[in-house]
């Protein structure tokens, strides 16, 4: 380590700038490449009005259950617990609204309670007790998958109020459904806090260099707890958004969110600000993956597709954002005298 | 000692070994003979060429070409591909002993070379047995059932010795009538003085085995006590070779560190005699104890020892960063206990601690130059709930004028920068909150020689500000330059204190070796 020298990097010329601008955007000319590619091929039905309005609307869930892996990646935490949280705020929902008659309102707070309470329980064991958080969430996540076929004896729960449907699924905006303009206030509140706050920044230090934060004076601890009961609690609100979707929750209505909310995160995090999990990034790759997939199977491909399609985007986006963070430090070592 | 009227030739001879990593000549025209039964030294300070050496027999670099090299009086081609010094009969222990500790010290002993018996079975008795010999052969007393994370620790570095004699051995079974090399580098760091007996134990009894021993050592005592002949390195050059009886202490102190190097700056005397700002008091902690010492307003305070003394420790105890046993620390009227210090009660504190360990626990290289400097302030920079990037910005451009850290641009990922401007960067993340106590880590490692009188400069404007300044260093030049008193550690203690015209790097050396 001694005796190494780097030189001055020299500043980068305007071709470098131009092509960054194309890395922070690639991912929505694609998307727009794929839209155009499936108008195309199928014009008639792909390219109505109504066919976007539900792609837009019927994905609030997902968006809402990436961001929150969105919090929890960014503070360097992997909650493999939140789609089985989503299972779990909806069934307890659905249970409270349908089988004891609670009144809705409350069935979503004790939902949400239920979920950030998964949150605290990840964070306890996680912070203090110092385990990984892949193997803690993994573990609370099946214990939480547990006691929802527990709770419904593996059935599905259907006749949630009426009220909570009509506050999420309805069209109301040009089309647009209440659980889209949920998901689109949600974004600019996660944008806001990731990059405006001096909070998104202190989390962002804490999953990048988490000595770098404890010695600049940051509360280490208490910024991933946070971090993962917010995960959860997020996890909840996706799962009240399902219940409004759908007038009902089964026992494994997470799981085919898990897949694709950890494949949003990642390929969001190559776009918009590359190299970090942020907020459009994400929305942008929900909407190009589903886009994906409404396109393939309005052309009678079989439903396979969807894990074809998710799963490769997952690996795809994790090798881009390497990549893209590879090259960039390659650039800057062109210049670097070899260490001694 | 090059002498060819012995019959067997050196078991390691090597000649006119160069290399050159960019600008710097690491080696350059090194050649030094091991002979078959003997242990021979090899000293030399940090960036000495040590290791660079041992990197060349190991095959991880390329030397220039024009190098030598013979084993057993037969030549090798250089460069050595990576793994072929196992064809050739040699064995590295390194400063890490490399042993599984969840294993048991049969299965480490014998992992790469499992005997099977019928249908790939593994006999454990028989291993367990061969085990037990070979411990038995080097004079260790141990279980080779136990498992390794259960023995003393001293005992790790004695089992790879073994284990390298053993592969050694192994693998020349063939019948080529060699001896065996082992490269020992550093492997006493960390050891208590009647663990490095054991170890010593040990070294003599492979030597009787035939096998040569090359032992790199910074420690001038443990080279005068085990090795038969010594070759100091300094600046990439053999600064002297010979038999170890026949050297006294002060002549190798004299070859490792050269002539004595003029002190530059003489601004010491007139700020020796003020009142302490900073004290601390029966610290002890990991590495170190009863350590007190006293900086008064204005000064820096130096201090410094040969790895594994323990200064090292002292910046990370005095600032939260590594959890102390006892002891206080006062600045102006306020004591506080050490033990109970974290990092952000030391910054509220006034302590800025600017760590040696840059990329992981100074700064996040990929986070902008900006983010990285802003850290510790974005609080304040936040206006009407909004951190504003233009707000960070003009605040971190300006500060990156003030400390010259170039290109000024915080926008650019830190790791962007040049060695000596991320320092620079960092020192003005800290400076910016007004630090009483500044607590410095090798402050100029990494870093080109401009940058360095810009980061010298940027301390000393601080500490004249009136502030206290900490500057734990193993670069003695350094601390020749900058510091008005330099303390030494030895053994986790303060052994000596230099003061104004005592601060010359001969002195610190001699201090830090413990020889007079």
């Amino acid at each position: 380590m001694n005796a190494s020298g780097r030189t001055d990097a020299t500043l980068p010329g305007s071709g470098m700038s131009l092509r960054r601008l194309f890395d922070r955007y690639a991912l929505l000319l694609v998307w727009i490449a794929t839209i155009a590619l499936f108008g195309a091929l199928e014009p008639t039905t792909f390219l109505r009005a109504a066919n976007f309005t539900s792609m837009f609307s019927s994905q609030a869930v997902l968006v809402v259950l990436t961001y929150a892996l969105l919090v929890s990646l960014t503070a360097g935490e992997y909650d493999l617990s939140a789609a089985p949280v989503l299972t779990l705020s909806a069934m307890v929902l659905a249970i409270l609204n349908t089988q004891l008659g609670v009144p809705i309102g409350i069935a979503i707070l004790v939902a949400l309670l239920a979920s950030g309470l998964t949150g605290v329980v990840n964070g306890i064991l996680v912070v203090w007790v110092g385990i990984d958080s892949i193997i803690v969430t993994l573990g609370t996540g099946t214990l939480v998958s547990g006691i929802v076929l527990w709770i419904s004896n593996s059935e599905m729960v259907s006749g949630i109020s009426q009220i909570l449907v009509n506050w999420v699924i309805v069209p109301r905006l040009w089309g647009l459904s209440f659980g889209f303009v949920y998901a689109l206030i949600l974004t600019i509140a996660l944008w806001y806090v990731l990059d405006y706050t001096p909070l998104g920044l202190k989390l962002l230090f804490v999953g990048r260099g988490r000595r770098v934060a404890r010695l600049s004076g940051l509360n280490v601890g208490r910024l991933r707890f946070g971090a993962l009961v917010t995960c959860s609690l997020l996890a909840g609100f996706s799962g009240v958004l399902y219940a409004g979707t759908s007038g009902a929750a089964d026992p494994s209505s997470g799981d085919s969110f898990m897949l694709p909310a950890f494949a949003a995160a990642f390929l969001g995090s190559t776009a918009v600000r590359p190299g970090r999990f942020n907020a459009w990034g994400s929305f942008t790759a929900v909407y190009f993956l589903v886009t994906g997939i409404t396109g393939l199977s309005l052309m009678g491909i079989q439903i396979f597709i969807q894990d074809l399609f998710y799963g490769a985007a997952l690996i795809i986006g994790v090798t881009l954002s390497l990549l893209v963070r590879r090259r960039e430090q390659r650039e800057r070592d062109v210049a670097e005298v070899t260490e001694a | 000692m090059s002498a060819t009227i012995a019959a067997a030739p050196p078991v390691l001879r090597l000649r006119h070994l160069s290399k050159q990593f960019g600008g710097t000549r690491a080696l350059d025209g090194v050649g030094l003979d091991v002979e078959g039964g003997t242990v021979h030294g090899l000293l030399g300070h940090n960036g000495s060429g040590k290791s660079t050496l041992i990197r060349i027999l190991a095959g991880y670099h390329a030397p220039e070409s024009g190098g030598e090299m013979e084993r057993d009086g037969v030549a090798v081609r250089l460069p050595l591909r990576p793994g072929q010094f196992r064809e050739l009969g040699m064995a590295f222990v390194h400063q890490d002993p490399g042993l599984l500790p969840a294993l048991s010290v049969t299965e480490n002993l014998r992992i790469g070379a499992l005997a099977r018996g019928a249908l790939g079975r593994v006999s454990w008795k028989r291993e367990a047995d061969a085990v037990a010999a070979l411990l038995a052969e080097f004079g260790i007393d141990c279980d080779p059932n136990a498992r390794v994370e259960w023995l003393r620790p001293w005992q790790r570095p004695l089992l790879a010795i073994v284990r390298a004699v053993d592969e050694v051995r192994r693998l020349t079974v063939a019948g080529t009538a060699r001896s065996g090399l082992l490269v020992l580098d550093e492997p006493t760091a960390g050891l208590g003085d009647t663990s490095v007996e054991r170890l010593f134990a040990v070294i003599e009894r492979v030597k009787a085995t035939g096998f040569g021993v090359l032992f790199v050592s910074h420690d001038l005592d443990e080279v005068l006590a085990i090795t038969d002949e010594v070759t100091v390195l300094r600046d990439g050059r053999v600064a002297g070779t010979g038999r170890t009886s026949a050297l006294a202490k002060d002549a190798l102190v004299e070859m490792i560190i050269g002539h004595r190097i003029e002190r530059r700056v003489s601004d010491a005397a007139n700020a020796s005699t003020k009142a302490s700002m900073v004290s601390v008091r029966g610290l002890r902690g990991p590495g170190v104890r009863d350590i007190d010492f006293d900086i008064s307003r204005g000064e820096i305070l130096g201090m410094t020892g040969l790895i594994g003394s323990g200064f090292a420790e002292v910046g990370a105890l005095v600032s939260g960063a590594l959890r102390a046993h006892t002891g206080t620390l006062q600045i102006a009227e306020t004591a506080r206990a050490l033990p109970g210090l974290t990092a952000r009660s030391a910054i509220d504190a006034g302590i800025a601690y600017v760590p040696a360990d840059r990329l992981r626990a100074g700064c996040v290289g990929e986070l902008t130059v900006a983010e990285n400097i802003g850290l510790p302030v974005l609080d304040r920079l936040v206006r009407h709930g909004v951190l504003a990037p233009g707000r960070v910005a003009d605040h971190t451009g300006a500060l990156c004028r003030r400390f010259d850290v170039r290109p000024p641009d915080p926008s650019l990922p830190l790791e962007a920068l040049s060695g000596g401007n991320q320092q620079k960067a960092l020192l003005a993340k800290w400076l910016q909150l007004s630090p009483s106590l500044l607590v410095l880590e090798e402050p100029t490692q990494g870093v080109d020689v401009g940058a360095r009188e810009q980061i010298f400069a940027a301390i000393r404007a601080w500490a004249t500000h009136g502030a206290a300044v900490l500057c734990l260093s193993g670069d003695h030049e350094q601390l020749a330059l900058m510091c008005q008193r330099v303390l030494i550690l030895r053994h986790g203690r303060i052994v000596a204190a230099l003061n104004g015209a005592d601060i010359t790097e001969e002195r610190m050396a001699h201090e830090c070796f413990g020889a007079h």
